[in-house]
């Protein structure tokens, strides 16, 4: 089985293959971790990882800087429906579009938004450090206790047009969606890959996801 | 509820930890990876190195010592000291480094800051500030570890730095560096009221009341501190656990 890191040069491509490499290192049936933007190995990945911090409309032209490579994510992702996780930006970039610096087209995978925090003046924004997530039942969140604190780094948030595509919030301190789900496709707000010991529960617990 | 960081600053020079933890299972002291890993499972919310390497030639041992830190340890790292170009701060988030702090390079191309924010986001983008009191309520920043004044306004150079894009400050009084009298929380609220970034307190902690003063007092998001802890006085257990028992939200 073979689990593909996108790289289309996100800052936090090392953390994240050095958080999965350390759980995969415990799992029975490993999985061949391959960092790469070439698509034909992304055509033959049976897992899928897409980090990403900074800008969204930064992140989206890199990934459109490379030939081919959002076309292959879309035939393994929809067309062949294999597991997907987006990390941070990662993740808002499966939505329709982001407000972020403009409006800017995403991947549309999700229905929603990804639009400014709104907080209080008192709030510090970017929104950064350990917070609490509460959380709808689901393996993916297997062996994590409600209100368990993830580390979180954004400015931005995905706010998705169906509630039941949200599987997670937090509060800062109005309702921020901490994770997203649709089907095989799966996506993170917080950094699994800095969230210590239940970052990488998380990390497992995709790793050992079969979507129906 | 968003959590008060506790972050525990290692100094690195030459690949080595200056000050260290004398930890007696510790089998190499003067490990940077060993001591991280410590931090790491004792509860620290982030890791900072300030890598004081004097000379460039020594600076590449900086890069393998962050590469096996982030290998290691799973919470963010921030590494500062010596970053002066795009360049430099590119090797360190390549090498693992998740946020890369910059001092004097800032001051002297504020530019730096924008173009460094703008490639990497604003939240790898750390300032570091070194603030000497001048007179009441106000402050001028310290270049070059704080050996070279300037007559640059700290308040001033906070909200130019902040409007610039950077995601944090992090903010050090000179006059309580050292000193274990407690954060000067004046220059602290004054900062940390003035801009929409999180400020980290830096300087002066010598005791627990010390950290939640600086919460309290002065309005730090998040709360570094060295010897303290370098020094096996208090864990970082020992001030979580206090800084809860004073109703402040920390991760434990």
């Amino acid at each position: 089985m073979k689990l593909v890191i996108i790289n289309y040069g996100s800052g936090n491509l090392h953390s994240v293959h050095k958080a999965i490499e350390a759980v995969n290192n415990n799992l029975e049936n490993p999985y061949e971790i391959i960092v790469t933007n070439t698509p034909s190995e992304i055509l033959n990945a049976d897992k899928l990882v897409l980090p990403g911090v900074g800008a969204f409309q930064d992140c989206k032209n890199a990934i459109h800087k490379i030939d081919g490579l959002f076309e292959c994510l879309e035939q393994v992702v929809i067309g062949e429906k294999k597991a997907f996780m987006g990390i941070c930006v990662g993740m808002q970039l499966l939505a329709e579009k982001s407000l972020e610096f403009g409006e800017c087209e995403g991947f549309g995978w999700i229905p929603g938004e990804v639009i400014k925090i709104e907080a209080p003046a008192d709030y510090k924004i970017p929104h950064m450090g350990w917070n609490e997530v509460t959380f709808r039942n689901h393996e993916l969140l297997n062996n994590i206790s409600q209100n368990t604190d993830f580390y979180f780094v954004h400015s931005y948030y995905f706010r998705t047009q169906k509630n039941e595509n949200c599987i997670a919030t937090t509060k800062y301190p109005n309702s921020i969606t901490a994770a997203v789900l649709k089907e095989n496709i799966f996506g993170t707000q917080f950094h699994p890959e800095k969230s210590h010991n239940n970052g990488k529960q998380i990390i497992t617990n995709f790793l050992e996801w079969e979507p129906s | 509820m968003l959590k008060k960081r506790i972050i525990p600053c290692l100094d690195v020079d030459r690949g080595r930890v200056v000050k260290g933890v004398n930890f007696v299972d510790l089998i190499d002291a003067g490990d940077p990876v060993e001591q991280a890993k410590i931090y790491n499972s004792e509860g620290a919310d982030e890791l900072c190195f300030l890598d004081i390497t004097a000379s460039s030639d020594d600076r590449e041992t900086l890069f393998e010592v962050v590469k096996k830190t982030a290998e290691n340890c799973f919470i963010p790292l921030t590494v500062g000291g010596g970053v002066r170009t795009i360049d430099d701060i590119s090797r360190l988030l390549h090498h693992g480094a998740d946020k890369v702090s910059i001092n004097t390079a800032a001051v002297e191309n504020i530019d730096l800051v924008a173009k460094a924010a703008k490639k990497y986001g604003s939240s790898t983008i750390v300032i570091a500030v070194d603030a000497k009191k001048n007179g009441d309520k106000s402050w001028n920043i310290f270049t070059h570890g704080g050996r070279k004044p300037t007559d640059i306004d700290a308040l001033e150079y906070c909200i130019e730095v902040a409007n610039l894009g950077a995601g944090e400050i992090l903010l050090t009084s000179m006059d309580r560096d050292g000193t274990k009298i407690g954060f000067d929380n004046e220059l602290l609220s004054t900062v940390s009221s003035s801009i929409d970034i999180p400020v980290i307190a830096s300087g002066g902690v010598g005791k627990l009341a010390h950290f939640a003063e600086g919460v309290l007092e002065g309005g730090a998001s998040a709360l570094l501190a060295a010897s303290i802890f370098h020094f096996g006085e208090y864990s970082i257990k020992d001030v979580k656990t206090y800084l809860a028992e004073q109703n402040i939200a920390v991760r434990i």
